[in-house]
C-alpha cells in the first residue's frame, strides 16, 4: 500500500506538469480546455485516494500528514470545478475577442503549472523547496493576472509582481534564519530544512533568532496571504486578470500562504522560550478584518468588492488561528474551507454576469434574480453565505470563531464581532441592488456552467446544517495538532 | 579560523554593502546598471571566497551564475531593452538624494543592532554575512520604494537578491538546492520581467509605473 500512496503523491505532482507541457504544444482550444478539465480530475482523484490509502514515510523533500492532506485535497477541488467553469468561461472571451488562441494555450499551460506548485507547496517536506513551490505558484499567477494586456491587467500584475517579489524574498530570508537556527543543533546539510526533522528538534533551537525569522516569515508569507497592510496587490490583481485566476486566487493561493505561515508557527509553538506567535497573528488578522470591512463600503467595481472580502475572511482565519487552542483551530479550519468554497463560487457566478454585462461596475449591474436567475440567486446565495448569514457554512465557523474568543478573550471578541457586522452591512447592502431592484445592462441570455457553483454553494449549504461525523473528528484531530 | 580569510570575507561583504549605497544616488539608467552590474561581481567574488574558505565545491557553481548571469547577461540586456525601448534614461526618483542616503544609513544601524543581537552564539563569519546580508535587503527594499521607473525597481529587486544570496552562501553547509533555487528563481523573475517590459512598452510611451497610477480601480 505504501508504494501506491507514494504513487498517488506522484501523481498529484506529475499530473499537472505532463498537462502543462501537452497543453502548450496543443493548439486547438476546445480539446485544450477540455484536457485541462480532465487532468484536473485526475489530480483530484490522487488526492482522494491519499485519503484513503496509507501514507508514505515522510522523505527529505515530500510529506503527507493530517494537516497538509485538508489542504491537497480542498486545493485540488476546486482547481477541478474551476478548470470546468473556466472551459465556458474562456470559450465566451475568445468569442469576443479579448483573448486569442495563442493566449490560451499559455492560459492553460500556466493553470496546470500553477496547480503544480501549489500541490508541491503543500507536499513538501523541505522549507526550501516550500518556498521554492510558493514562488512559483506566484509567478505563474503573475502572468495569468497580465494576460488581458490591458492598461488596467498590466498595472495590476506590476503592482502584484512587485509586492509579492518583496514579500517572497522576506519569506527567503526568514528561512535561511530558520536553518541558520536548527544548524548547530541537527547539523549542516539538507537535514536542518526538512520539516519533519525540525519540528523534533525545535525545543533546543535558538529562540532568538526564530523570533527574527517568525516575523520575516509572517510579513513575506503574509503578504500573499494578503494581511493588511500588505494587500495592497490583491484588490487589483483579484479584478484585472480572468475570473477563473480570481477564484483560484482568493480559494487556493492565499491557503498556500496560510498554509506556510502555520507551518512556521508550529516550529514556534515548539520552542518554549521564543515569543508567542499568537499575539502577531491576532493583531494582523483584526486589522485586515476591521480595514477590510470599512473598504467595503467604497467598492464601486464587483470583483474589486469580493476581493476585499477576501481579505475579511483571511483577517478571521489567521485570527482563530492566532487565538490557537482546539476550537479556535478548528474554527479556523473550517473557515478556511468554507471560505475558498464560496468565494470560489462567487467568482464563477461574477465572471458569468460580468460576461453577460459587459462590465464589472457594480452600479450598472441590476436586477439579475428577475432577468438571469441561475445566475442571480447563485450570487444571492453566495453572498448570504460569505456575509455569514444561518444556515450556511460561514454563519457556523464565524460563530466558533466568536464563541471561541468570547470564552477565551472577550475583549477582543468585540472588535472582531464589530467587523464581521460591518463587512455584512456592506455585503447586504451591494446585494440588494445587483440582485434585486430594475434590471439593467444587457439580458442576454447566459451559456454558464452552473455545475461548479452549484456544487460548491450545496456543500456549503450541507456544512451548515449537518458535518458527518468523520469529517469533525478529523478536523478536531488537526486542529489538536495545529496547537 | 584564520584572521587574513575572515578580513578578506569581511571585506566583501561589507563592499557590497557599500556598493549597495552607491546604486542609492545615481540618477541615470546606465550608470545604475553599470553599479548593479559592480554588485553582482562583488557577489560573485564573496560567494566563491567564502566556497574556497568553507571547502564547499557547490558554492563555486553559485559564484559563476552570479558572475555571468547577473554581472554580463542581466547588465548587457538590460542596456539593450532600454535602447531599444528608447526608454528615458533619467531615474526619476519619488524621495531626494540626500534622505534616501541618511534612510539608508538608519536601515543599515537596524539590521546591524537586529542581527548581531540575535545570533552571539552563531559563527561569528556568517553572523556578519546575515547582518549584511539583510542590510543589502534592506537598501534594495529602499531602492525600489524610491525609484519610480520599473527598471531601477527591477534592479532594486535584484540588488535583493543578491542579499539573499549572500546570507544563503553564509549559513554554512546550506543544501544547494536552495541555491541554485536562488539563482533560477531570478532567472525566471527576469524573464517575467522582460515580457512585461515589453508588453508595457508595447502599449505605453513609458515604462514609468507612476504614469499608470492614476488608475485606482474605482475611478471609471
Amino acid at each position: 500500500m505504501t508504494a501506491f500512496s507514494l504513487d498517488a503523491v506522484a501523481a498529484i505532482l506529475l499530473i499537472p506538469v505532463g498537462a502543462a507541457a501537452l497543453l502548450a504544444t496543443l493548439p486547438n482550444y476546445r480539446i485544450t480546455a477540455g484536457l485541462n478539465v480532465a487532468a484536473s480530475l485526475l489530480t483530484l482523484l490522487a488526492a482522494v485516494s491519499l485519503l484513503v490509502t496509507d501514507r508514505p514515510q515522510p522523505g527529505q523533500y515530500l510529506l503527507v500528514d493530517d494537516l497538509n492532506i485538508v489542504f491537497i485535497v480542498l486545493n485540488t477541488f476546486v482547481g477541478f470545478t474551476t478548470s470546468v467553469f473556466s472551459a465556458s468561461y474562456i470559450a465566451h472571451e475568445l468569442d469576443t475577442g479579448r483573448l486569442t488562441a495563442t493566449n490560451l494555450r499559455f492560459y492553460h499551460a500556466m493553470y496546470q503549472i500553477m496547480m503544480f506548485g501549489m500541490n508541491l507547496a503543500f507536499v513538501s517536506n523541505n522549507i526550501g523547496l516550500m518556498w521554492v513551490a510558493v514562488e512559483l505558484a506566484t509567478l505563474t499567477t503573475v502572468l495569468m493576472v497580465g494576460i488581458y494586456r490591458t492598461h488596467e491587467a498590466l498595472e495590476a500584475a506590476w503592482k502584484y509582481f512587485i509586492l509579492g517579489s518583496v514579500g517572497i524574498a522576506l519569506a527567503l530570508f526568514g528561512t535561511i534564519l530558520v536553518y541558520m537556527a536548527a544548524q548547530p543543533i541537527v547539523g549542516e546539510g539538507t537535514n536542518a530544512m526538512v520539516w519533519t526533522v525540525l519540528i523534533e528538534h525545535a525545543a533546543r533551537f535558538d529562540p532568538a533568532l526564530l523570533n527574527v525569522a517568525f516575523v520575516f516569515l509572517l510579513l513575506g508569507y503574509g503578504t500573499k496571504v494578503g494581511l493588511a497592510p500588505l494587500h495592497a496587490w490583491l484588490p487589483d490583481a483579484h479584478a484585472e486578470g480572468p475570473t477563473p485566476i480570481s477564484a483560484v486566487l482568493s480559494g487556493l493561493l492565499l491557503n498556500v500562504a496560510l498554509y506556510a505561515v502555520l507551518r512556521f508557527k508550529l516550529l514556534l509553538a515548539a520552542s518554549p522560550d521564543a515569543i508567542a506567535p499568537g499575539p502577531l497573528m491576532i493583531t494582523m488578522g483584526l486589522t485586515s478584518l476591521i480595514f477590510a470591512a470599512f473598504m467595503l463600503y467604497r467598492r464601486r467595481d464587483i470583483k474589486r468588492l469580493f476581493a476585499y472580502s477576501s481579505i475579511e475572511h483571511m483577517g478571521i482565519i489567521v485570527f482563530a488561528f492566532g487565538m490557537g487552542g482546539p476550537l479556535a483551530n478548528f474554527a479556523g479550519l473550517l473557515h478556511m474551507v468554507m471560505h475558498s468554497l464560496t468565494k470560489s463560487a462567487i467568482f464563477f457566478t461574477v465572471g458569468h454576469i460580468a460576461q453577460i454585462k459587459g462590465t464589472q461596475n457594480i452600479a450598472e449591474i441590476r436586477g439579475l434574480t428577475e432577468t438571469h436567475p441561475g445566475l442571480g440567486w447563485a450570487l444571492v446565495i453566495g453572498v448570504v453565505a460569505i456575509a455569514g448569514l444561518p444556515p450556511l457554512g460561514i454563519f457556523m465557523s464565524e460563530f466558533l470563531v466568536v464563541s471561541s474568543t468570547f470564552a477565551r478573550h472577550p475583549l477582543l471578541a468585540m472588535p472582531l464581532v464589530f467587523g464581521i457586522l460591518l463587512a455584512f452591512g456592506a455585503l447586504l447592502l451591494r446585494l440588494t441592488g445587483v440582485a434585486f431592484g430594475e434590471p439593467r445592462g444587457s439580458t442576454a441570455p447566459a451559456e454558464a456552467s452552473y455545475v461548479p457553483m452549484y456544487s460548491h454553494l450545496t456543500l456549503v449549504f450541507a456544512a451548515g446544517i449537518y458535518l458527518p461525523p468523520p469529517l469533525v473528528i478529523w478536523f478536531q484531530h488537526v486542529a489538536n495538532l495545529l496547537g | 579560523m584564520n584572521g587574513l580569510t575572515f578580513d578578506i570575507a569581511h571585506l566583501l561583504a561589507g563592499g557590497l554593502v557599500l556598493v549597495s549605497f552607491m546604486m542609492l544616488y545615481q540618477d541615470r539608467l546606465f550608470a545604475l546598471i553599470n553599479v548593479f552590474a559592480l554588485h553582482a561581481i562583488v557577489l560573485a567574488l564573496s560567494v566563491a571566497w567564502q566556497a574556497y574558505i568553507q571547502d564547499a565545491h557547490h558554492l563555486y557553481v553559485t559564484a559563476a551564475i552570479a558572475l555571468i548571469f547577473k554581472a554580463i547577461i542581466i547588465p548587457v540586456g538590460l542596456h539593450r531593452i532600454i535602447q531599444r525601448l528608447g526608454i528615458h534614461r533619467d531615474i526619476e526618483t519619488a524621495v531626494g538624494i540626500g534622505p534616501t542616503m541618511l534612510a539608508g544609513i538608519g536601515l543599515v544601524t537596524l539590521s546591524m543592532v537586529l542581527m548581531l543581537r540575535v545570533t552571539p552564539d552563531a559563527d561569528p563569519l556568517a553572523r556578519e554575512d546575515l547582518a549584511f546580508a539583510l542590510s543589502i535587503i534592506l537598501l534594495g527594499l529602499l531602492v525600489m520604494v524610491t525609484r519610480r521607473n520599473a527598471v531601477s525597481q527591477v534592479v532594486g529587486f535584484m540588488s535583493l537578491e543578491n542579499g539573499l544570496v549572500l546570507a544563503a552562501t553564509g549559513a554554512k553547509g546550506m543544501p544547494l538546492v536552495v541555491e541554485i533555487s536562488v539563482a533560477f528563481s531570478i532567472l525566471i523573475a527576469f524573464i517575467v520581467i522582460g515580457v512585461f517590459l515589453f508588453r508595457i512598452r508595447e502599449r505605453f510611451d513609458s515604462v514609468d509605473v507612476g504614469a499608470l497610477d492614476d488608475y485606482r480601480g474605482e475611478h471609471r
